[in-house]
């Protein structure tokens, strides 16, 4: 357990030495690249700040990525069951999919003038409901007939057999989407913090240190938005490992 | 008239892309109660379909299939099933896969009651100690195992097995058959069994069914004269090497008369 803390720890110091040796070597000034004991200060100047701005972009996230859990699994619980469903909404989804988010942002910004929070939920949540609408769909639809015929044979419901076979043998695969859709819903949320104009959130905190050019506060900023994004990941894997830590193959 | 299980001319076709696709074609089977037959005939011939219909997931196009002289219009709680995928849920323990039908079917046991009844059977096949592993801790013979204690938890009338040891090496298939033999002289099912197997076929069976080629009729009923438990020795007596003899020439012919069918072939 210890290791398991231990050896993630030295490697982030060796690469906070290895970015310092890197600034120091080339002798960049801050404005190019600054380092990490340049941020230290950024940090301490601004700790109010990082909190509040961190948390509006956490909450925005999580709702967002709540809503993308619903909306996902009910649409992959639609794909899953039928044949007809699948053929009709997957093209739709993949070309939804398939437009790049930057290009949604201002639009929906424009769209929805001033309502900040919901322009950011409403982003995080279009860029991450897919993964977890096609892996629900897929670990629905490729349940062996055995499987179903097992409880069918015995004249349990389909809402039965759903409960207590087709949802717990889509865990694994619903978490496994739930891992790259929280990375994108956290994406998504920055993505409009960062074009909305008198935004919250860490990033604007970002765009404003671009504006007053406060490098170091750039980069601090970025060092904020990896720490949420690791909280944010492993939080996700414990509760995987809660709900489906039987998938695990323990280490041989 | 004291058959448990009676198919008369059953008819049945799956719907494909290219047309209705006949599968079984004039059917006759009939098991007393407390017997055990075997079914045998050509690869996809039709023998999963019939075990479908006798559990109620399908209903015959034709003819009728039924369960104490009652056609079978539904599933019922009184069947068990176990295939050659033993199927187990690898998020619940061995002890709770096999508790599983006693969640679905109606039963007066108290929760106690059914944990006892479950590691009673999980003992008679020799998994005692492993109810609280998981199914992937376990070999496939005593995956396959624990999945013969789910069939039969509930104590069904009519325990249906799809080529239930067909994964499995020899002599472990041996043992399967042994075991089969003690589950039969503890618990009071009629047997259905699926299988590939002629030697399996009449150890474990008192009556032996040969099924024509694609689309599948009874060709041909062996009655093996059964006196409770056997062991493997029974396989080398001359009556024995008789009977495997005619059921092998049984399957031959159904084989031949499949490919003797150009109509069919073509279909296919
Ligand atoms: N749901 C289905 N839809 C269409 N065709 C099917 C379906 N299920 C089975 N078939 C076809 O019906 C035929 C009989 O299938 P079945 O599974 O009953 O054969 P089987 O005797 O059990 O075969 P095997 O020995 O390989 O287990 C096969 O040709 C199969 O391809
Ligand atoms: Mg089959």
């Amino acid at each position: 357990m210890s290791r398991k803390l231990f050896v993630p720890l030295i490697a982030f110091a060796v690469f906070l030495a290895l970015w310092e040796l890197l600034v120091w070597a080339n002798d960049w000034p801050n404005y190019k690249m600054a380092s990490p004991t340049d941020l230290v200060p950024a940090f301490v100047k601004y700790w109010e700040l990082f909190l509040s701005m961190g948390w509006q972009t956490l909450w925005r996230t999580v709702v967002g990525l709540l809503l993308a859990v619903v909306v996902g699994v009910l649409l992959g619980m639609v794909m899953g069951f039928s044949r007809t469903m699948r053929d009709a909404l997957y093209p739709l989804l993949v070309g939804f999919n398939a437009v790049p988010k930057a290009t949604v942002v201002p639009i929906v910004a424009l769209l929805f003038v001033g309502a900040h929070d919901f322009n950011t939920v409403l982003i995080a949540f279009m860029i991450s409901f897919f993964p977890i609408a096609v892996s629900v769909s897929i670990g629905l639809s490729t349940l062996e007939p055995e499987y179903r015929d097992i409880l069918r044979s015995l004249g349990a419901s389909q809402f039965t057999i759903f409960r207590k076979i087709a949802l717990p043998k889509t865990l694994p695969e619903f978490f496994g989407a739930l891992k790259v859709a929280v990375t994108l819903a956290f994406i998504g949320t920055n993505l409009m913090e960062i074009v909305s104009p008198h935004g919250r959130g860490l990033g604007a905190l970002f765009d404003s240190a671009k504006t007053n050019s406060d490098y170091p506060l750039m980069f601090a900023v970025l060092i904020a938005l990896a720490f949420l994004g690791i909280v944010l990941y492993y939080v996700v894997v414990a509760l995987e490992s809660i709900f489906a830590g039987w998938a695990e193959r323990s280490p041989s | 008239m004291n058959a448990l299980i009676d198919i008369r001319d059953v008819h049945h076709a799956y719907a494909t892309s290219s047309g209705p696709l006949p599968v079984l074609a004039g059917l006759d089977l009939s098991v007393r109660e407390g017997g055990f037959t075997a079914v045998v005939g050509p690869s996809g011939c039709g023998k999963s379909t019939l075990t479908r219909l006798v559990a109620g997931l399908m209903i015959p196009d034709r003819g009728t299939v039924s369960l104490h002289g009652e056609p079978v219009t539904s599933p019922r709680s009184t069947v068990g099933m176990a295939f050659q995928n033993p199927v187990l849920l690898e998020w619940r323990t061995i002890l709770q896969n096999v508790l599983l039908p006693l969640e679905i079917v109606p039963t007066r046991l108290s929760r106690s009651q059914q944990q006892e009844r479950a590691l009673s059977l999980l003992e008679l096949v020799g998994l005692a100690g492993f109810e609280d592993k998981r199914p992937s801790e376990l070999s496939g013979g005593m995956r396959q195992r624990a999945s013969l204690c789910r069939a039969l938890v509930h104590q069904p009338d009519v325990l249906i097995l799809d080529e239930p040891f067909g994964a499995l090496d020899a002599f472990t298939r041996e043992d399967l058959w042994q075991i089969m033999h003690e589950l039969k002289a503890r618990e009071p099912f009629t047997g259905v069994l699926i299988t590939h197997d002629l030697r399996e076929s009449i150890f474990l069976a008192d009556q032996v069914v040969v099924l024509s080629g694609r689309p599948a009729r009874t060709q041909y009923v062996l009655d093996v004269p059964s006196d409770g438990p056997r062991d493997l020795d029974m396989l080398y007596t001359p009556e024995s090497v008789e009977m495997l003899a005619t059921l092998r020439r049984e399957i031959q012919i159904a084989r031949e008369g499949e490919s003797a069918d150009p109509a069919e072939n073509a279909r296919s």
